[in-house]
């Protein structure tokens, strides 16, 4: 990771003093063919800030995410950039505020990896001019920010798919937006892989953007995310600091599950462990509090 | 890694590619021009028809050569940047010009003017004939896809309508009044651009440009469409909105271009093919040179068909896939090879 290389630089002064709203979601319900899928759903990203969209399959994190980057009409609630409705801002300017990462990474035709990045600046370009100077300044820090440059010249048939990932991510990156949404960018990753993507995604933070990342490493949400909004059964179940969303019932509550806890150096994790046991159901309130408190006390992996 | 080579040298010259292009163009335009059954002296012919002296050479020059050659690029160029188009769209090396109907719609309204017999009667029926089949067939695919469907049913859609033309196309051949009538219908079937006068140029020519405009100016969104319908949309395209104008753009300049020369396959599929590598898969920029190979491609064919001393003349429709199968057999082999 190229971490220093351009720090600073391409920090926006004026919004780092002050955390700024980038996207406010607010009473937000979708459906697919009258299925309510959400109901109810507050969210919002400010500046420098990493949320995680945790939850099951099908429990509408993907949804949740393309209805915030106004991909797909919400049946009811609103979603405000920066105050603004997306009409009021119009397709153009908003692709150039919100950058989106596909989960799947499907790439449709083998492009080299310069040209692929070269993509992200397409809410930038005049009709029928070439890149500006501002496009190729772009593309180049968003090539070392994924540590990709040295692939450049490769084509997308001719790297692993621990490459393929990064190159995407640098894709969003050249768009220079203030928010990036990215949907399972650590899917199919190896771990080292899967940490130098959240890593890049901190550094992305640490410009003063801010990230909404879908993630299903419930580790990794806990170590890298600032807050995490938790979604199960039709809704938001927990939303907060990761300590905060991540207790025992809630997980057991939303995904069934029981974890393990350890600390080491100060840092505290947790690791899924085993089936929570089967009394949660569909129930959505908290009727099972104390049915899986301390069943384990915490116990370190040996590594 | 040669070809990685190749693809770099390629993507900094586009221009220069386009400009090649362009020139081979102009160069098989002007052999075109040259090559005939009735000998011709090039440079009086031409000096008679500046000069406005109705010469036989001239007329030669003027009635017969002249626009053959015209509808030869306009028509190649229209498969070529609709099947560089089409294939964008569906993100499939696949597609060509006819996926979605147009072609098929437009050679059964050129069909019904011959099984009317106002083919012969009026003049221009058989042009006009076939810009109504694909209109007919435009307004269908834009009332679907105005609904906001999909691609894949865009696609379907496409499959529908071309079974539907080619059984009225049959039916029309089963019931035909007498034998001339149906080899009549049978050759035009196979495309040519022998016998289509100027007015025939003058028809198409407006139609085709705006296609070619629409196809164009999708450039930007196809290249965002490289990262599926998401990404495109994230990206500020609107996916639907550009459904809408690569239908339009499609049924203006490939199903006028059917309706003036009949079915010509395999330009529209292998030309984007064949050029892809030379801009590095960007189906942007592939739209432009596509046009230029496509132009190219036909004029050749047509100047093979002239030189080739059977008779009847063989059809450009027959020439194109007689070269063009074989071919795409060797890319799948290549891509196999690959793989």
């Amino acid at each position: 990771m190229r971490q220093n290389k351009e720090k600073g630089s391409v920090t926006d002064s004026t919004q780092t003093d002050q955390p700024l709203v980038e996207i406010e979601a607010s009473d937000i319900a979708v459906g697919f063919n009258g299925m309510p899928v959400l109901r109810r759903v507050d969210l919002a990203v400010r500046s420098g800030e990493m949320v995680g969209l945790i939850g099951p399959n099908g429990s509408g994190k993907t949804t949740l995410l393309r209805v915030l980057a106004n991909l797909r009409p919400a049946q009811a609630g609103v979603v405000r950039y920066g105050g603004l409705s997306a009409d009021e801002i119009g397709a153009r300017e908003l692709a150039r505020r919100i950058a989106y990462l596909a989960q799947g990474g499907a790439v449709h035709w083998e492009m080299r990896v310069e040209t692929l990045v070269a993509l992200g600046r397409l809410p930038h370009r005049r009709p029928f001019q070439g890149p500006s100077a501002a496009d190729r300044d772009a593309i180049e820090k968003a090539l070392w920010m994924a540590d990709v440059a040295q692939l450049r010249r490769r084509t997308m048939a001719q790297v692993s798919g621990g490459e393929r990932m990064r190159i995407l991510l640098a894709r969003a990156l050249a768009v220079e937006a203030e928010t990036l949404l990215a949907d399972e960018p650590t899917a199919a990753l190896d771990p080292l892989h899967q940490l130098q993507a959240m890593d890049l995604l901190r550094e992305i933070t640490r410009q003063g953007r801010g990230v909404i990342v879908v993630l299903h490493d419930l580790a990794l949400a806990a170590r890298f995310c600032d807050r995490l909004v938790l979604l199960a059964h039709g809704g938001v179940l927990a939303q907060g600091r990761p300590e905060e969303v991540l207790t025992d019932v809630r997980l057991a509550q939303a995904y069934g599950v029981e974890v393990l806890r350890g600390e080491r150096d100060g840092v505290s994790f947790l690791l899924p462990w085993k089936k929570a046991k089967p009394c949660e159901g569909d129930a959505d309130d908290d009727l099972n509090t104390s049915t899986n408190e301390g069943a384990h006390g915490p116990r370190r992996p040996d590594r | 890694m040669r070809s990685e080579a190749a693809a770099e040298q390629h993507a900094r010259s586009y221009p220069t590619l386009v400009i090649g292009l362009a020139a081979l163009v102009l160069a098989l335009f002007c052999i075109s021009l040259a090559i005939g059954y009735a000998p011709l002296d090039l440079k009086q012919a031409i000096g008679d028809a500046v000069a406005g002296r109705p010469t036989l050479a001239a007329l030669v020059l003027t009635e017969l050569r002249l626009p053959r050659a015209l509808i030869g690029a306009l028509v190649g160029f229209s498969l070529g940047i609709t099947g560089a188009a089409m294939q964008g769209l569906m993100r499939n090396p696949l597609a060509e010009p006819g996926i979605i109907g147009i072609s098929g719609a437009a050679a059964l309204g050129a069909v019904t003017t011959f099984y009317f017999g106002i083919a012969g009667t009026v003049s221009l029926a058989l042009p006009l004939g076939g810009i109504a089949g694909a209109a007919a067939a435009t307004f269908l695919l834009f009332v679907l896809a105005g609904g906001g469907v999909g691609t894949m049913t865009l696609i379907l859609a496409g499959v529908a309508i071309n079974s539907f033309a080619g059984a009225l196309t049959s039916l029309a051949l089963n019931l035909s009044p007498n034998p001339y009538a149906v080899s009549e219908i049978v050759f035009w079937l196979m495309g040519s651009f022998a016998d289509r006068g100027m007015p025939y140029v003058l028809l198409v020519t407006p139609m085709m440009a705006i296609g070619w405009a629409l196809l164009l100016a999708a450039g930007p969104a196809l290249d965002g469409l490289t990262l599926g319908e998401d990404t495109a949309k994230s990206l500020g395209f609107d996916v639907g909105r550009l459904r809408l104008q690569l239908v339009g753009g499609a049924a203006l300049s490939v199903g006028s271009a059917v309706a003036v020369t009949g079915a010509i396959g395999f330009v529209g599929l292998v030309v984007p093919h064949l050029l892809r590598p030379l801009v590095e898969s960007r189906p942007g920029p592939l739209l432009l040179v596509s046009g230029l190979g496509g132009a190219a491609l036909t004029l050749a064919a047509d100047i093979m068909v002239r030189l080739i001393p059977v008779t009847p003349e063989l059809k450009i429709g027959v020439v194109t896939a007689i070269i063009g199968a074989p071919f795409l057999f060797s890319l799948i082999y290549r891509l196999r090879a690959e793989a």
